[in-house]
């Protein structure tokens, strides 16, 4: 049994698959829904037309965006929840950016990007200060900030952005639209030959190449050597002479950018003004992206385009006349994240191994000896 | 003057209740080295079946009132079985506790706001179990209304401090529980099951936050909504840390907490409205933050196992 471990590697996600799809199907099937149709609409579905397609892009986009700077911290050694908060300020950063500064054109696109990450930058930098200097555990301080970006945000939009056509009271606060030029172009502005009609817009391409430049950095610099020696081992990357606070923060800083861009492509290439909702619960589902990509930048654009999959075809359940309400996605990616912590465990864990060896080897004797 | 402090505290005792509860089990399972991040979704789930129960069996008067409390126990048992399933991942399976808690509270929120829409629908609300007026106490001024005239699950969650004091200080079962958060292999060498002990922590643990959960739908709110529990989960948490995992730390820091927030909405309710309301809302998460700060610069430490898997047969 040479190669144990590969067998054994296949069987436990073989495993792990079924469970997941087992449980879920169990949750589904109480809901009262048609579990193949169900599974049809959420894999098959989003494939069947252009502008099906494109949605699933469109989420696509923030999700990978998100994703490549959890990756960042996580692989330092900080765990960055507060993905929700700088995707918040640095679209707030972005909109600001956009209305006072008087740039128009193309060329000021670039900027407005450079101002939402400088603010999602900001947003992680306190975490990652508080963390370095105070010795108080990110996991908290990050939600903290959440939970005070969106009351900031909502605070901006409701007083100093509102757009005055919905100043008296009439529906929800919104700021006012970016002038169009300050749009990022849709995707048959680009490409010659593709439908029209859909919001499918250019984000994407700066998404990848974002994942390929945040690979290089931390894969190809001193940098970002540093910052994952910091995170895989403190200790040790503090007796090779790496400052490993400053590391934590330079960690969050560029994850917290990251994110903040995250917010200024979907206000810019989406929404095109401040609305009330517009993070989509990216900054929490970013994170599972990240986990599921196996914590490499690219590694999240596979499992970036997976989630936005699943996540558009939970949203068409109802069009398609399945009863099931459409957070049953949260169910989903919260099962997702404890099946594959699990099994990555397992995997690595070589006493489970010995003993599944064991097992399978004594039942080939018995079967032999018979 | 003197009614608006009184509003404000009338205010602010309920609103600890819920974080007090959440906040003591998950000292417990603190204790015994086990982070639970998801506490927010137990809450969730907690405060589904809390509500599931009443609603489907209805009636009304005293019948009414004994199925209410059935869910809350039924929450309680849901919430232990929602611990042992991240038990499953977190200490047979050693994962990491912080994702593997994300991954808890995305489960459990979700779940309760699909199975919610899909049994309940709607702003459905339940009887509920109401405030009780103790006799003559609730008859004294000022204090009459604000102490001795609440719900009676906000007395049981006042009373669980000193009790999970003493479970935790003054029995057997609560030095194990600390001996395994602080040096589970010692706990381990004297024969104690490192394994079972954080097990057992955790569904205690568990089942609080779910009780705190069905406080909030059962007691508090008599309705269900996706925002019911709205971030409590991670508040109390962040408490177990103000407090300085001892129980008597985490009833201040939810009182101040609470407090925080019942000034907010007494100042929204006097109606000062030149003031920004959202500034009033982020303060007790400023608060917390700035209370972080000086927790963590503080030379007591918690569980020093905290959040690290145990395995006998590594030789670490």
């Amino acid at each position: 049994m040479k190669n144990f471990k590969l067998i054994y590697t296949i069987g436990v996600i073989v495993l792990a698959v079924l469970l997941t799809l087992g449980i879920a199907s169990l949750i589904l099937a109480v809901l009262g829904a048609d579990v193949l149709k169900t599974f049809w609409v959420i894999f098959c579905y989003p494939f069947t037309t252009f502008k099906n397609l494109s949605g699933v892009i469109n989420i696509m986009t923030p999700l990978t965006f998100v994703g490549v700077g959890i990756c960042v911290a996580y692989r330092s050694g900080i765990m960055n929840i507060g993905g929700e908060g700088q995707m918040l300020i640095g679209l707030l950063c972005a909109i600001v950016f956009a209305l006072y500064s008087g740039l128009e054109g193309p060329a000021s696109i670039p900027l407005i990007m450079l101002a939402g990450m400088i603010g999602g930058a900001i947003w992680g930098f306190f975490p990652g200060i508080l963390r370095s200097k105070f010795g108080v555990s990110e996991l908290l301080s990050t939600v903290m900030f959440n939970y005070i970006a969106t009351q900031l945000y909502s605070y901006c939009l409701r007083v100093p952005l509102l757009d005055p056509a919905v100043a008296g009271g009439a529906g929800d606060p919104q700021t006012v639209k970016l002038v169009e030029s300050q749009w990022l172009p849709r995707i048959n502005e680009v490409i010659e030959n593709v439908p029209k009609g859909t919001r499918f817009h250019t984000g994407i391409f700066i998404a990848l190449i974002l994942a390929v430049i945040v690979y290089l950095f931390m894969w190809k610099t001193p940098v970002g050597f540093k910052m994952r020696a910091a995170g895989a081992s403190d200790r040790a990357a503090r007796y090779g002479g790496i400052s490993v606070n400053k590391y934590l923060v330079l960690a969050m800083l560029v994850s917290g950018a990251c994110c903040g861009l995250a917010g200024t492509v979907e206000i810019l290439g989406v929404h095109h003004r401040g609305l009330g909702n517009c993070t989509g619960g990216y900054g929490f589902s970013g994170i599972v992206v990240a986990l599921f990509g196996g914590l490499h930048p690219l590694g999240v654009v596979p499992a970036a385009f997976f989630f936005a999959l699943i996540s558009f075809g939970c949203s068409a359940l109802q069009i398609n006349k399945i009863p099931v309400p459409s957070n049953v996605i949260d169910v989903l990616m919260g099962l997702v994240i404890l099946v594959i912590v699990a099994a990555k465990l397992i995997i690595a864990n070589p006493y489970l191994m010995d003993r599944a060896q064991r097992k399978v080897l004594s039942l080939l004797n018995r079967k032999e000896a018979a | 003057m003197l009614d608006f402090i009184v509003l404000f505290l009338t205010v602010g005792i309920p609103l600890s209740s819920a974080l007090l509860l959440a906040s003591l089990g998950e000292t417990v399972n603190q204790r015994s080295g086990v982070f639970n991040l998801g506490c927010e979704g137990v809450m969730c789930m907690g405060a589904f079946v809390g509500m599931f129960i009443p609603f489907m069996v209805g009636g009304s008067g005293p019948v009414a009132w004994y199925v209410n409390v059935a869910g809350l126990l039924a929450a309680a048992v849901v919430g232990a079985l929602f611990g042992l399933l991240f038990g499953v991942v977190v200490i047979k399976f050693g994962a990491p506790q912080g994702i593997a808690g994300i991954g808890l509270q995305l489960f459990g929120t979700g779940l309760a706001g699909s199975l919610y829409r899909h049994f309940i629908g709607g702003a459905q609300g339940v009887a509920g179990i109401n405030s009780i007026r103790i006799p003559i106490l609730s008859d004294l001024p000022i204090v009459g209304k604000m102490l001795f005239s609440c719900n009676p699950m906000v007395y049981v969650a006042f009373l669980m401090v000193p009790v999970v004091h003493y479970i935790l200080f003054k029995t057997p079962w609560g030095l194990r529980v600390r001996a395994c958060g602080t040096f589970p292999r010692a706990a381990d060498s004297m024969g104690i099951d490192v394994s079972k002990t954080r097990y057992q922590a955790l569904a205690f643990g568990s089942a609080m936050a779910a009780l705190a959960g069905a406080y909030l739908s059962v007691c508090y709110a008599k309705i269900f909504t996706d925002t019911l529990v709205g971030g409590r989960g991670f508040i109390a948490v962040a408490l177990v840390y103000f407090g300085r995992w001892s129980p008597v730390g985490v009833l201040g820091g939810a009182m101040l907490f609470s407090l925080a927030q019942a000034l907010q909405l007494a100042v929204q309710a006097y109606g000062f409205s030149a003031f920004p309301y959202e500034f009033l809302v982020m303060l007790p998460y400023v608060l917390v933050v700035v209370v972080l700060v000086f927790v963590g610069k503080s030379k007591h430490v918690g569980p020093a196992m905290l959040g690290k898997p145990f395995n006998r047969e590594m030789r670490t």
